[in-house]
């Protein structure tokens, strides 16, 4: 039987949350946007109602929310500002590795300290050769006796600067790649860390986001998640969760470019009326809404298969991927919409069309989520 | 015709507006006024003029100063023995604090805030806002009576003509009683202007300010008016006004009653901050200004003549 | 301490307000319910003055309908201990809703130290409550509250009244305190609140249960009406020197008698 009603408790959670988006992070996106400067406060600040870590269970101190709970908080702080919520997802993609492939001490000593105190983690996968081509990543993780031994380079990660901790993929020997590849907990305040300055980019300027080498870095043997070799497994059932969060963000980022459309097609008048009476603007706005609840239905059913225990790979997929391209299309459209405003910085929407590339591109681009749907429809069939 | 109580305030020689407008609107029925504390000769001549039959003026122990259990204990004595069918007062501070009080002593019913009412009959039937003034409703009172009613300053008017009563002052002693919750000390209000975003009038600079030493006639109007002054995006850019005083789509955004907009074309973005203002005023030069399709009374002229003019009507209004 | 506070759902302030059918009320079937933004002041100050008198609880009263219970849920998921509700319809008149308030503090055992409501509900806008609850128990009341201070039961209470002046008011005893704007910054509900808060104690009564009739029933509403439109904007030309003063008079007066603003 379908029900489509959200309980009592997640009409709840989701008021507050955009309660929480709407007071706190929508009226300074934009001073962050400007600055490049690290919300720290604000991260703080919903980290101390729950909104935070999301995916820590009850048993380590978490709240116990489901993958559904999980997506309607993410898409609330989109909602308040697509790059503040960048860098709060980047602390649950890098437990989420823990959540899955840690032990019981491990994640007694990784996790439980995130609900105890304000921290910060930063997920370390991508280097500047291997993007997309996640299975070729040359970082090693060698024996060294009684330590590991980590060597390489990763590029573009999430809140290096302010990390309390290193979730890393590396491999014991680049040419097995997926089948070498495991997962390691690092302290970043190891000896051999080197972390680039702050990247320059288009969009999503407040999160914090650098190069980071590591030298000769040695890590304890008992930070390594499950044995050598199970990387590549925990990546994948990592993104199980993942990208239907990071979707759910595109949904927020969507959703808060259609509100000011519509607020601003009342109000602009040309040819003697609002321009909510021009069917060209109609149709548009009529696309961005139909798009914007198609995606959230994606990326809803998505999580909810995974709190099924059922496969979800191939919906997370057509979630990250359809919601990620309608938020560009809509935040593009936002901006014709307003017309000469919208390219003003004046207005919002000029940063929510920069904002929106991004997730078209990161937690795997829409291309790559096109080959791991077409994958699971032929090698199904 | 009703029996009819109507509770003043007194504002030092002058008795409250408020009064006058109720008993105004009362013309036909049997009125008498009550006041706690002593009514001037011309306070009590303003209540007859308006309609008065007899001013009963309360005095007594613990009754020189406000306060909720002590004027309601006063007036219930009095009130109880004067076979009233209704107990009117204007919605003021006092009057919204006092009236639900003394209702409850008498078990009775009391219609809040209106804004119009009739004694067809001798019976009460008001006019009302709810939902913070999106719907009108009517209002009755039922159950035991006196029925009690607070009337909202301003919305009745006064009379053209109104009906004189005799206004024979009759003095009363009463007692407080105890007094649990009383006032140790008043503290008067600051002069300090509300924030933009708090204030219930604003008046605005816009670029035919031409500088920020003109932005002293708003700060005189807003005196006397007792509003906050802000401006424009295209002021503050010309350096007229601070960043703090922007009104506008990246300035703050304000819901004032009243927005008096003096040289602002009224640009989208100076809209989308002050649209939902509730009255909006406009002056401006040029008659195809934009505001002028948002504002409630547009004045088409030269705001630095406009302005001073406008500040010495209010001092004459307001005294 | 036993604190008690009062709580009010109603429409939430962005949502239409239409008259409905029989212009009996209004038309309910879309609202989006909300606390009533001026009891959220009142919860936080009771959640920040348990905190300060250890041993203390906060117990939430509503009046109202079953069919949505934001309003109990959140004061909960912020911090209160216990809820009560007495079911009623949603539009009961002031009296009724106090005297049901009283019936259920009183059924809850507890005698109240403190009673904090909103200073008025922003769906009929009365301010009557406070008061007439408080003369029903026979306490004493301050209303429109924007400071509160004190240990205990020894309390400094401001209030505001017109032309921004404060009354300054010291009590000793039980009082009912009408909070208003700016008395505090409500605290947002937690997360964890909230999942915490389905455990929490709801007592449900019934008006019957609590003392309340038909009987009791002193306000009547009826022919719910949306205001008259806002006439079309006025414009005045007072290019000529000559007519300025005049015009600016005739403005200046319609801004008192029909803007009603000044």
């Amino acid at each position: 039987m379908i029900n489509f009603e959200y309980s009592q408790e997640q009409k709840e959670i989701r008021e507050m949350a955009m309660k929480f988006a709407k007071n706190e992070m929508q009226p300074v996106a934009a001073k962050y946007d400007e600055s490049g400067e690290f919300p720290t406060e604000i991260m703080k600040k919903a980290w101390e109602l729950g909104l935070i870590n999301t995916c820590i269970p009850t048993e380590y101190g978490g709240t116990g929310f489901t993958t559904v709970d999980s997506v309607i908080i993410s898409e609330c702080l989109s909602y308040g500002c697509m790059g503040m919520n960048t860098g709060f997802m980047a602390n649950d993609l890098a437990l989420l590795p823990i959540v899955i492939g840690g032990s019981d001490e491990q994640k007694k000593k990784f996790l439980t300290p995130f609900t105890e105190e304000f921290k910060i983690a930063s997920f370390c996968l991508t280097e500047p050769g291997n993007g997309s081509d996640a299975g070729g990543i040359k970082t090693t993780i060698k024996d060294g006796g009684d330590h590991y031994v980590v060597n390489g380079q990763k590029m573009w990660i999430t809140n290096a600067g302010f990390a309390d901790l290193f979730v890393l993929y590396g491999t014991s020997d680049p040419e097995l790649r997926h089948k070498g590849i495991s997962c390691i907990v690092i302290d970043p305040k190891s000896e051999g860390i080197e972390l680039g300055a702050p990247e320059k980019k288009m969009g999503h300027k407040c999160s914090d986001t650098r190069a980071v080498t590591f030298n000769n870095v040695k890590v304890p043997k008992e930070n390594m998640l499950g044995n050598p070799g199970d990387g590549w497994k925990i990546a994948m059932k990592t993104l199980d969760h993942s990208r239907p969060l990071v979707a759910s963000s595109a949904v927020g980022g969507a959703q808060c470019a259609l509100d000011h459309t519509i607020e601003y097609a009342k109000e602009r008048k040309q040819f003697n009326i609002p321009i909510s009476g021009h069917q060209a603007v109609q149709f548009m706005v009529a696309n961005m809404a139909m798009k914007t609840e198609a995606a959230r239905l994606l990326v809803t059913k998505a999580a909810w298969l995974l709190d099924q225990g059922q496969s979800n790979t191939q919906m997370a997929s057509y979630a990250k991927a359809f919601a990620a391209d309608s938020c560009m299309e809509i935040c593009t459209d936002a901006v014709q919409v307003f017309g000469g405003y919208g390219y003003s910085k004046e207005y919002p929407v000029e940063k929510l069309m920069r904002d929106a590339k991004l997730i078209q591109i990161y937690e795997g681009t829409s291309q790559i989520q096109r080959l791991v749907i077409a994958k699971e429809i032929f090698t199904r069939s | 015709m009703a029996k009819v109580a109507v509770f003043t305030e007194t504002q030092g020689d002058n008795v409250k507006s408020v009064t006058l407008e109720i008993l105004g609107k009362l013309a036909g029925q049997e009125i008498d006024v009550i006041s706690i504390g002593d009514v001037s000769d011309s306070g009590l001549a303003e209540l007859a003029k308006y309609g008065a039959g007899n001013v009963h003026v309360i005095k007594g122990d613990g009754l020189d100063q406000y306060s909720p259990e002590g004027y309601g204990n006063a007036l219930k004595e009095f009130i109880g023995n004067g076979g009233y069918d209704y107990v009117f007062a204007g919605a003021t501070s006092l009057g919204k604090d006092l009236v639900p009080r003394l209702s409850a002593m008498f078990g009775a019913g009391m219609a809040s805030e209106v804004t119009n009412f009739t004694m067809d009959g001798g019976t009460f039937a008001g006019t009302r806002p709810l939902f913070a003034g999106k719907c009108l409703a009517k209002v009755e009172v039922t159950g035991p009576k006196p029925h009690f009613v607070t009337v909202r300053p301003n919305a009745l008017g006064l009379p053209e003509s109104p009906t004189a009563g005799a206004g024979t002052k009759n003095d009363v002693s009463a007692s407080a009683g105890e007094i649990r919750a009383a006032i140790k000390e008043i503290i008067k209000g600051a002069s300090e202007k509300l924030d933009l975003t708090e204030a219930n009038i604003i008046v605005s600079g816009g670029r035919a300010m031409k500088n920020a030493e003109n932005f002293k006639i708003l700060d005189e109007m807003a005196d006397v008016i007792g509003a906050t002054v802000g401006a424009s995006r295209a002021a503050v850019d010309s350096g007229f006004a601070p960043h703090a005083m922007q009104v506008g789509q990246t300035g703050k955004t304000v819901a004032p009653s009243l927005y008096i907009a003096c040289g602002i074309s009224g640009a989208i973005q100076h809209l989308a901050g002050m649209r939902t203002s509730k009255v909006i005023v406009a002056i401006n030069t040029d008659p195809d200004a934009p505001i002028f399709t948002k504002a409630d009374y547009g004045i088409v002229g030269d705001l630095f003549q406009i302005v001073p003019i406008m500040t010495e009507e209010f001092k004459k209004m307001l005294g | 301490m036993n604190i008690f506070v009062c709580v009010k759902q109603v429409p939430d302030t962005e949502t239409k307000v239409t008259p409905n059918g029989d212009g009996s009320y209004i038309e309910t079937s879309s609202i989006k319910w909300i606390m009533n933004p001026y009891d959220e002041f009142a919860v936080e100050q009771a959640l920040l003055h348990k905190a300060a008198n250890a041993g203390s609880t906060v117990t939430v009263v509503r009046v109202g309908g079953t069919k949505d219970t934001e309003a109990l849920r959140t004061a909960l998921a912020m911090g209160a201990d216990e809820a009560i509700l007495v079911e009623s319809a949603d539009n009961l008149d002031s009296y009724m809703t106090a005297k049901a308030i009283k019936g259920a503090i009183e059924k809850s055992g507890k005698t109240p130290d403190l009673i904090l409501t909103g200073k008025q509900a922003i769906d009929d806008d009365c301010l009557q409550v406070p008061q007439i609850l408080a003369q029903m128990m026979e306490l004493p009341s301050v209303s429109v509250v924007v400071g509160f201070e004190g240990d205990g039961n020894n309390l400094t209470l401001k209030r505001e009244v017109e032309g921004g002046a404060l009354e300054v008011y010291t009590t000793s005893g039980p009082v009912v305190v009408a909070c208003n704007k700016g008395l505090n910054t409500p605290r947002y509900a937690s997360l964890p609140g909230i999942m915490k808060a389905k455990k929490k104690p709801l007592t449900t009564h019934s008006l019957a249960d609590v003392g309340v009739s038909d009987d009791d029933q002193r306000i009547k509403y009826s022919n719910f009406q949306l205001p008259p439109e806002k006439p079309a904007g006025k414009k005045f030309d007072a290019t000529d020197e000559g007519n300025q003063a005049s015009v600016v008079a005739e403005v200046v007066g319609l801004l008192r008698t029909e803007a009603k603003v000044i």
